[in-house]
């Protein structure tokens, strides 16, 4: 079984969106079949099959954006349907005309499975009374120049992995990029690679040394000699450590949520707060658990906040929408992100469509991806595609407080803690208990008054649950 | 220094060292009267007369052994087998005999001979013809095998295939005959075991050996055009095999490409690649890449023949991948 992979289609090309399947699950698969139609930031191109087979398995949902060299299929014999891909040691002959690395890993416990490119040629030899081997083979391979064949520059076969492509306890890395980011202290793991299916390279270690210079300083020992001028950046940029200072070194998940929130800067923002009268959702919760109870379901408030602003994103388009340059991109889908706070940092997994689930299913969807992002398990595919987000501090008993935005997406909601509050009811005083949200808005999407709008419709929309179910 | 073509190169190292040593003597098919298929000696039965320039009959086997025999009683022959091909037939003499006489004797014997042969594709010779068998004595412990890439080496080597005193199988190639280059004048004896920089760089590293360090060094110019900096090493001798020079190469460049005219599995490239996984896997930051033939019988039809041989086309694809395999943006090593 062999993946295929996001490929690199241009120099600039560092994710693609898989636009479109045109061949489904179980399709006969012939090398050159066109497999999908990709986005890139360019141009819409093909994905071509690059060996001969069944599509088994599409590992990506049309519409999803994946770093190049992510796998977004698997083709095989048609036998290991519900095999687990994880399991299968990774084998792309997906190579694209400019990225033709293929790794080349036959299971070890089962090596005559899959034949190497080198392996298969032989078979030429060993049919010499074939009326004519070399019209029959060598022709077509050598004018297609396929690595599958005989091709004259087949690619080398990776140093086999027995771990699967999306371990991420042990990062694709070239033996150099290890070497110096063990000479400088750096966590592999920390690094962003910019190699095929995202092998860190030199380059990118010593980038990612120019970028901290602080985490270069403590090791005064290490080899200079592969980034003098990286070194030499440190020195100057990093604030003077003293001994009762401490470096500590951070995971990819940290390097890349810094990275987004960078980002999320420059996004003109602003920021409106409202009231919520949580005594009927409460009182709603408790009604829909109790119901739920058989199913072993127990909706949270969370959940409830993600249905609400999903159904109040479908009322208002103008919400579920991204600044593009110079225009608004209205999403068709709305997928909300939940903020999840884990051991190694903050995560955003996405549920989709979360406007046409009901309850149970966003909770259940919440409690796996949940412990799917505290596992680190969770895939890009399950981190992309927001529409808008809803973080919520309240159970750390805070009581307001602004978010910032995930980009491309407008919105994003800052849930408070519940607290009770004093009212007055046909006059008598009466205990309510009521919490703040906070809408954090891309001034470039919506003006004032059109999230105003927005923020009233869910805050209705709240304290009438109802229609959370309609 | 005299420009002169490799073919030269080989004529006159022989009448060089068949004027120095009466015990050198050439023997082959065709090479007295004929003067070599390849004209490799011409003129020299004249010049030397028939107890120098044997010709045999198509025996490869016979007059190989005729040659092992004579050299353990002190003559020094220097055989030309036709081509690589042909010395299958003589297979059993070169590897059981000549590359093992000295071990199994003790060390009392040694069989200073020389066998020339020419392997190589692209002549249209087909399949049986065209083949690169040198791998096939690389594997051989008691066997030197040189495969120089231009007219000086192939001078220097020839002569110090000569007068070392173990059998040497020195590879020529049908595509190098007519090539041209400077000669220095004088005795010149080469170090059989030395590989050499042929171009010096600092981006990626491209290994070759006879015909193909040519086409290495043709590609390396065009890359320089570009901005990177292609390294060619110059394998020069497969066995002994430099792997210091293979390894320091890619210590400095980081990059790795074998570029063979052999086939790809279980070729020069794979130890090449081994060599360089043992020694400089610290210093890589891209697989180490193989270039090599097509794995089928070569085929006679040109475009096919064309098609199934590794070239300059090849070699720059994979350059390519390999850069962009280590995001080479062209201002590393600088």
């Amino acid at each position: 079984m062999s993946e295929v992979v996001m490929p690199r289609l241009s120099d600039t090309m560092e994710e693609g969106e898989l636009a479109k399947w045109l061949k489904n699950e179980g399709d006969t698969i012939t090398k050159g079949d066109i497999l999908a139609e990709i986005e890139t930031d360019k141009a819409t191109m093909d994905l071509e099959a690059f060996e001969s087979g069944v599509l088994e398995k599409h590992l990506v949902e049309a519409g999803t954006v994946v770093p190049i060299g992510t796998p977004v299929a698997m083709i095989g014999d048609g036998s290991a349907k519900s095999e687990a891909p994880k399991k299968e040691s990774p084998k792309k002959a997906s190579a694209k005309k400019d990225e033709p690395q293929t790794d080349d890993e036959p299971a070890a416990e089962e090596p005559s499975v899959e034949k190497s490119p080198a392996e298969k040629s032989p078979e030429a030899e060993d049919q010499p009374e074939a009326e004519d081997p070399l019209v029959e083979k060598s022709p077509e391979a050598a004018s297609r120049n396929q690595p599958e064949a005989n091709a004259k520059a087949e690619p080398s076969p990776e140093p086999a992995s027995t771990e699967s492509a999306d371990d991420s306890s042990r990062p694709r890395m070239s033996p150099l990029a290890r070497k110096i980011a063990k000479d400088h202290g750096l966590d592999p793991a920390a690094i962003t690679g910019s190699g095929p299916q995202g092998r860190v390279v030199r380059a990118d270690v010593e980038a990612a040394i120019a970028d901290e210079p602080s985490q270069n300083q403590p090791s005064q020992n290490q080899p200079s000699q592969n980034s003098p001028s990286a070194s030499a950046s440190a020195v100057n940029v990093a604030a003077p450590l003293t001994g009762k200072d401490e470096v500590v070194a951070v995971n990819r998940i940290r390097k890349v949520a810094a990275k987004r929130l960078t980002e999320s800067q420059a996004v003109p923002h602003f920021f409106l707060t409202s009231i919520v009268s949580m005594e009927k959702l409460l009182a709603f919760r408790v009604d829909v658990n109790e119901s739920l109870e058989s199913q072993g379901i127990k909706v949270s408030v969370n959940d409830l906040f993600v249905r609400a602003a999903a159904v109040t994103l479908r009322q208002h388009p103008e919400a579920n929408s991204s600044w593009g340059d110079d225009a608004l991109v209205r999403r068709g889908n709305v997928n909300v992100g939940i903020a999840v706070a884990t051991d190694s940092g903050l995560l955003v997994p996405v549920i989709r469509n979360a406007d046409q689930k009901d309850l149970a299913a966003i909770s259940r969807e919440t409690v796996a991806l949940a412990a799917k992002a505290r596992d680190g398990k969770l895939s890009p595919d399950e981190m992309s595609g927001g529409t808008f987000s809803v973080s919520n501090l309240g159970m750390f008993g805070i009581d307001q407080f602004t978010a910032m935005i995930n980009p491309p997406e407008a919105g994003i909601l800052a849930v408070g803690a519940t607290n009770p509050v004093p009212m007055l009811r046909d006059g008598e005083l009466v205990e309510v208990p009521k919490l703040k949200i906070t809408l954090t808005v891309d001034h470039r999407v919506m003006d004032g008054a059109v999230a105003a709008g927005f923020l009233r419709d869910l805050v209705e929309n709240l304290e009438k649950p109802l229609r959370l179910i309609l | 220094m005299t420009e002169m073509t490799y073919r030269q190169a080989l004529n006159e190292t022989l009448r060089a060292e068949l004027k120095r040593d009466e015990n050198v003597y050439l023997i082959g098919e065709e090479i007295g009267v004929f003067e070599g298929s390849y004209k490799i000696t011409a003129g020299l039965l004249k010049e030397f007369g028939p107890k120098r320039v044997v010709d045999t009959p198509i025996s490869e086997e016979g007059f190989t052994g005729v040659a092992i025999g004579s050299a353990m009683l002190g003559l020094r022959p220097v055989v030309e087998i036709m081509t690589i091909n042909f010395s299958l037939i003589a297979i059993d003499q070169i590897v059981n005999h000549a590359a093992k006489i000295r071990t199994m004797f003790g060390g009392e014997v040694s069989v200073p001979i020389v066998i020339r042969t020419p392997g190589g594709g692209g002549q249209q010779l087909a399949a049986t013809h065209s083949q690169n068998l040198e791998v096939w004595y690389a594997h051989i412990p008691g066997l030197k095998v040189v495969a120089p890439s231009n007219p000086a080496d192939a001078k220097a080597l020839l002569t110090a295939a000569i007068r070392d005193d173990d059998p040497v199988l020195f590879l020529e190639n049908l595509g190098l005959y007519n090539l041209k280059g400077d000669v220095p004048d004088g005795e010149q004896v080469g170090e059989i075991g030395t590989a050499a920089i042929a171009k010096e760089g600092t981006d990626i590293t491209v290994v070759s050996y006879s015909r193909g360090v040519v086409t290495a060094l043709e590609v390396a110019k065009e890359f320089a055009e570009k901005g990177v900096s292609v390294e060619v090493v110059d394998l020069r001798s497969l066995r002994p095999l430099d792997r210091n020079t293979i390894c320091e190469s890619v210590r400095k460049t980081s990059r790795a490409v074998i570029f063979e005219d052999d086939l790809l599995s279980y070729g020069i490239g794979a130890e090449i690649s081994a060599t360089i996984g043992e020694g400089a896997f610290d210093w890589l930051d891209a697989p180490v890449r193989r270039v090599a033939g097509a794995e089928v019988p070569l085929p006679y039809a040109k475009p096919l023949e064309r098609a199934a041989m590794p070239d300059a086309a090849d070699l720059t694809k994979v350059i390519n991948e390999t850069l962009a395999a280590s995001a080479f943006k062209g201002d590393q090593n600088v």
